[in-house]
């Protein structure tokens, strides 16, 4: 409080601007957090570059010290631009189909991502049809739905690529299926919790017009549940990434974020593990945006005030 | 359930029970069910007892109807192990299977249906739902796969991960110490702690919370588990790889939930705490962090199962030779399913215990809250 009275009368009107007042917090801590970045990479290379320079005996200063933390070969933590020059090249620097491209790695997970997703959302979507419409299911599925939750599903990778191998299924499959199993739980309780939203009293108006279990779905339970359903696909598409990513490394997979991340961390290649860590950033960023599109588009078409 | 179809229901997994004392039992010729005299009287009586489920129908139908498909259920596995039997049963086999599923169907729906009016014995049915759900899929699972004869290396039968698990005990303490009280436990406490934190400082700091919110939730949503082999590369391959990664998959939603806890009070509280001229300390331990727990709890939840995951995944990685993502899989790829089902049961009862561990203190220290003031 005292700050801001203290402040210049020109600069208040700024200051209070909605975009800049948002934003500055934001950018404010970015920068640190890359400052910061930048300060341990300098200390956690130090001893690197040092034992470096003093194995080809050298003579050094310290500004060469630092300037070699910044462009180490192998670095214990690479700065944040060879980080986004290392993505940039290995986005831009090769056809899109090579295998050292990272474009073709983010494609492969990308599309058990996507299929997993579609996969998991309509299992999801399904079982909370069912659980609404059964009261044997929800008394009796509905409780080892949650518990399976509380399972660390992913431990069941590795298996369910064994199995579903030796059953003769290999390649985008079995990861979709992981990232379905993975991605269905958050639509079915979102559902389920949308399916049984509308109160009693609109129920009943729907009973008075003597509407069918079908007419009350169309009409009333699906458009109540909408906001539900995507509140759950925001949540399961990062789900359903991750379960991708993780399905890959076990398998042994050759192509992938998840078995880039695998390569790098075998031959020590940190900055080839950072920018496949920044484009599964991206690809989850850009699904949950993707996502939030479709949500706003279809609420405009539902009417929805905003 | 409609009464007739209950009824023609329970006909229908009596007679079942009798074709079974018919049809062959398995497609190599082996011994009928009339040379074997016990398990002749228990498919009898299971058939009877199927019967008078029918005879008394509605709700007084589930006593008999359940000890039908007790004494049927324990038939089918008497008879799986004869070596004839089990992989190359038939009609006579599967019809049984079939009855004794269709019974348990039946008793389920009919449990379902009750209401019962008082409360602990809506609690009991309540448990008591899932619980026979879960003995009917467990029991499936078993007769199909040691029926079919599905080879091992696919599919184990639940009994076989059993014997497994209880065979290998030390084996499992082992992993379940190296991952779940060193990696998982440890990094919990350290990154729901920093989160905690962090979101006190934030909120004394309102700039700094305007800022770190939106960056939370951004790296809440990223697969954070991906860091992994760094954290490998800079702790090693004991526990303390596992630990950072934990706490780094923890820390986030811990941060951004606690975070909004902490601004869940409301202003009339805040004035009052003012009007007694209550110091930062005091109103952040009297009132901020009191109205913060439901949602420290929701994080703490969400993190239990968080933290399991990333340990495991980070186990993928490398590890020294112990820890349930190690075990999973060194014994998948050496194709001993049986030993990574027991590794699954062993880290869903240690995800399960954890997480009924964190509800039970929920329950403890936020009892005034609306949601459990029923």
């Amino acid at each position: 409080m005292t700050s801001s009275a203290l402040t210049l009368p020109i600069s208040r009107s700024l200051r209070q601007h909605p975009l800049l007042a948002r934003a500055a917090p934001v950018v404010t801590v970015v920068l640190a957090l890359i400052a910061i970045w930048y300060v341990a990479a300098v200390l956690m290379n130090l001893a690197l570059v040092r034992d470096g320079f003093e194995r080809e005996e050298t003579p050094y200063t310290v500004s060469d010290l630092i300037a070699g933390t910044m462009s180490a070969e192998r670095p214990l933590l690479p700065a944040p631009h060879q980080v986004i020059s290392a993505f940039a090249d290995s986005v831009f620097g090769y056809a899109p189909n090579a295998p050292r491209s990272l474009v073709y790695h983010s494609g492969v997970t990308l599309s058990a991502t996507l299929l997993g997703f579609l996969l998991g959302a309509m299992f999801g979507v399904a079982l909370a049809l069912m659980i609404v419409h059964s009261r044997v299911l929800e008394k009796s599925l509905l409780p080892w739905i949650i518990c399976s939750q509380m399972v660390p599903i992913l431990a069941l990778a590795p298996i369910f690529i064994v199995v579903l191998g030796a059953i003769g299924l290999q390649g985008l499959l079995p990861k979709s299926i992981i990232s379905a199993y993975l991605c269905f739980f958050p639509i079915t309780i979102g559902m389920v919790k949308g399916f049984t939203a509308p109160d009693p009293m609109q129920l009943d108006l729907m009973r008075t017009w003597s509407a069918t279990p079908r007419q009350v779905l169309s009409k009333l339970r699906w458009p109540s549940a909408v906001p539900y359903l995507f509140a759950g696909l925001k949540v399961a598409v990062t789900i359903s990434l991750i379960g991708a990513i993780v399905a890959e490394l076990p398998t042994g997979a050759e192509a992938g974020l998840g078995a880039r991340l695998l390569a790098g961390s075998y031959y020590g290649q940190t900055i080839q593990i950072w920018s496949a860590l920044l484009a599964s950033a991206i690809l989850a960023s850009g699904l949950i945006g993707l996502v939030g599109l479709a949500e706003r588009g279809i609420a405009r078409q539902m009417g929805t005030r905003s | 359930m409609n009464p007739a179809r209950l009824r023609l229901g329970f006909i229908l997994s009596g007679a079942f029970m009798l074709l079974a004392l018919v049809l062959p039992l398995s497609a190599p010729a082996a011994a009928s069910l009339a040379a074997r005299p016990i398990l002749f009287a228990l498919t009898l009586a299971a058939a009877v007892l199927f019967a008078a489920a029918a005879w008394t129908g509605g709700s007084q139908a589930i006593a008999p109807g359940f000890a039908g498909v007790l004494a049927g259920a324990a038939t089918t596995l008497a008879l799986l192990r004869d070596p004839a039997i089990a992989g190359s049963a038939a009609a006579g086999f599967w019809i049984m299977m079939l009855a004794v599923w269709l019974g348990a169907a039946l008793c389920v729906i009919e449990l379902a249906s009750m209401r019962p009016r008082h409360a602990p014995a809506r609690r009991t049915l309540n448990l008591a739902i899932p619980l026979l759900f879960g003995a009917a899929v467990f029991y499936l699972w078993e007769v199909l796969v040691r029926g079919f004869g599905v080879s091992p290396v696919i599919m184990p039968p639940p009994s076989a991960a059993a014997a497994r698990f209880f065979a290998s005990l030390p084996v499992l303490g082992q992993d379940f110490v190296q991952t779940f009280v060193r990696g998982v436990l440890i990094g919990y406490v350290i990154g729901c702690g920093a989160g905690l934190l962090v979101a006190i400082v934030a909120q004394r700091f309102s700039f700094l919370g305007r800022g770190l919110l939106p960056l939370g939730n951004f790296f809440s949503a990223l697969p954070l588990v991906g860091v992994a082999p760094i954290m490998v590369m800079w702790f090693g391959f004991d526990w303390p790889s596992k630990a950072a990664v934990v706490a780094l998959v923890t820390f986030f939603p811990m941060l951004v939930n606690a975070l909004a806890g902490l601004s869940a009070s409301g202003h009339i509280e805040r004035d009052l705490m003012r009007s007694y001229g209550a110091d930062h300390r005091q109103t952040l331990t009297k009132l901020y962090l009191p109205a913060a727990l439901p949602f420290i709890f929701n994080a703490l939840k969400i993190n239990a199962t968080l933290a399991l995951i990333g340990a495991i995944v980070a186990e993928f990685f490398g590890t020294p030779t112990q820890g349930i993502g190690f075990r999973i899989s060194t014994e998948a790829g050496r194709m001993a399913i049986d030993m990574v089902w027991a590794e699954i049961a062993l880290a869903a009862i240690a995800g399960m215990a954890f997480y009924g561990l964190v509800a039970l203190a929920e329950r403890a220290t936020t009892f005034w809250h609306p949601s459990y003031r029923t």
